[in-house]
């Protein structure tokens, strides 16, 4: 079980320290997939990254079984479980697919042919190429989530990772969790947007301005969806501006 | 005749493990110790300078050619001029190379002045290691300058490599491209502490359809220093393309300055440099698999230099 407890972030931006989470509160169960979901900056990636130790909470806790990892870095947290795909992936100039599977992998045996299967590339043309600038975006995110599926983890972060995947692989990923959900008992978090992903759901987290919005379940946030507005409650009487001149009427 | 350092030696700038199979000489302290031909390849001592001529008949397939240069004197200034003829439609690997072991205070330097003359249609494969170690103040220098003429049809590849324990280089090689001639050049650098080098690379294209791709990628940590200068003229339709890839750290100085030149409107060039410090990008993903800031590093810079 991972735990929040209080959690506020501080980070610090163009106008000096933002408060980009507000007494975040959470409780993650094993063998469940939470989905979580709400409008773009509300703080999704920042409760990831948060979980994963990239982000240093300035309030709260964090508690894996129990044991408290607050102030672990990122690698003691991973080599305790937990395990983050990252939004925007890196490259790696002279580092190979079967290289990063490996360094996921660590001492576990692992078959790189069904991992990479399972995220829909071929072994034969990927296995030994170097994720560098030739790969695309989507090939990128599959990857990533490669990365993933070779370690034995705890708690799995996905940030979008449906983005920049094609509609027909998209079928696959879904089938991926599923696969990992009903093999493991990870907790898994997934972060998105997308319908289908929401439907895999045990557990709906709305996050908003930096806020946990609700904790509900899919069919609630399914039928709520289609009326939930990301942009400005005053588009209607937006002024604007005009060239360089913005001029915003709250 | 070859110590247990000898065999160190040997082992980190040719991967020789043992005598090589095929032609070879073996240079120690400024001599020739051990040589061997083969039915295609002959090794003949120059008689007016040190060096050797190495003669590949033509149609020679397959077969290889090592010429390591060892060094454990100090205060030692080798110079030597070898020339290869490499006969046309034959296809060979050499494997050249230096390491200096330098015990004392006292400089070691090896400056090897290389000249190849490619036949046409030949390939040619061309490996050159360079390493220095010993726990003297002394200083290693190693200055080589490599020349090669590739003929019409000619293929030739370069692996360039310093990756440890040279204080001092300045690399300088020149290549002129006949007639549908083809080059690779894979050049890998390391330098810290407060070493120095400078690599200057130039390409003529002088042949139609004849190309060139030059990969030089480099580490600069510590104190140390690193000059690029890589330069390709066309002078003909032709192709090429320069990749410059530098990783910098710590409080080193890097300029990679590149030159293209077109005498002729059907050259295709292309200049790529680049010097940054390793991406925290890169370094953030390999902690969430588990390795230390450190680990993440070292598995970076090594994929880097592969």
């Amino acid at each position: 079980m991972l735990e929040l407890i209080n959690i506020d972030v501080e980070l610090e931006g163009d106008n000096g320290w933002d408060k980009v989470l507000n007494d975040i509160n959470l409780s993650l169960e094993r063998n469940k997939i939470y989905v979580m979901t709400g409008p773009n900056g509300g703080g999704k990636s920042s409760i990831a990254k948060t979980i994963m130790g990239i982000h240093k909470p300035s309030r709260g806790k964090i508690l894996i079984d129990g044991i408290d990892i607050t102030d672990m870095s990122i690698s003691e947290r991973a080599r305790r479980g937990i395990g983050y795909a990252f939004q925007t992936p890196a490259r790696f100039k002279g580092l190979k697919v079967k290289d990063l599977l490996n360094l996921a992998a660590g001492e576990r045996e692992i078959d790189h042919c069904e991992i990479l299967y399972n995220v829909g590339l071929c072994a034969q043309d990927y296995l030994d190429r170097e994720i560098n600038s030739t790969f695309s975006g989507g090939e990128l995110k599959r990857i990533e989530i490669a990365s993933l599926l070779a370690r034995q983890i705890k708690v799995a972060l996905f940030d979008e990772p449906e983005a920049g995947i094609d509609l027909w692989s998209f079928q696959r990923l879904t089938e991926t969790f599923i696969n990992l959900h009903q093999k493991s008992d990870t907790t898994l978090v997934i972060i998105s947007h997308q319908e289908r992903i929401l439907r895999l759901a045990d557990v709906v987290i709305m996050v908003e301005n930096g806020r946990i919005s609700e904790i509900t379940n899919k069919d609630k946030i399914l039928e709520e969806i289609s009326q939930l507005d990301t942009g400005c409650e005053h588009r209607d009487n937006c002024g604007k501006g005009v060239m360089e001149y913005a001029d915003c009427i709250r | 005749m070859l110590t247990a350092l000898d065999k160190k030696l040997l082992v980190e700038v040719a991967d020789i493990h043992d005598i090589p199979q095929g032609a070879y000489n073996i240079r120690k302290n400024g001599e020739g110790i051990i040589r061997n031909n083969s039915a295609n390849i002959e090794i003949i001592s120059k008689k007016d300078k040190p060096g050797i001529d190495i003669l590949i008949k033509p149609g020679t397939k397959n077969e290889s050619v090592h010429i390591p240069v060892i060094i454990s004197e100090e205060g030692l200034n080798d110079i030597v001029y070898n020339t290869f003829k490499i006969g046309t439609n034959s296809d060979v690997l050499i494997v050249a190379g230096c390491g200096i072991h330098n015990g004392g205070s006292e400089k070691t330097q090896h400056d090897g002045v290389h000249e190849f003359f490619v036949g046409k249609g030949a390939h040619m494969r061309y490996i050159e290691k360079h390493y220095g170690e010993g726990k003297g103040d002394g200083e290693r220098v190693l200055n080589p300058k490599t020349i090669i003429h590739v003929e019409e049809d000619g293929v030739v590849e370069l692996e360039m490599d310093q990756i440890k324990g040279v204080d001092y280089t300045i690399r300088d090689t020149y290549i002129k491209l006949y007639r549908n001639a083809r080059l690779i050049v894979n050049e890998k650098l390391l330098t810290y502490l407060d070493q120095s080098a400078e690599s200057k690379i130039v390409v003529e294209l002088l042949g139609e359809d004849a190309s060139a791709q030059i990969i030089s990628r480099s580490v600069a940590k510590d104190d140390s220093k690193q000059v690029f200068y890589l330069s390709l003229k066309g002078h003909s339709k032709c192709r090429g393309h320069i990749q410059c890839d530098s990783i910098i750290m710590d409080r080193a100085k890097v300029s990679a300055i590149p030159e293209i030149v077109a005498h002729h409107s059907g050259a295709q060039l292309i200049h790529e440099a680049a010097i940054g410090k390793i991406a925290s990008d890169q370094i953030t993903k390999l902690m969430t698999l588990g390795l230390s800031g450190e680990e993440a590093e070292e598995t970076i810079l090594q994929g880097f230099l592969g």
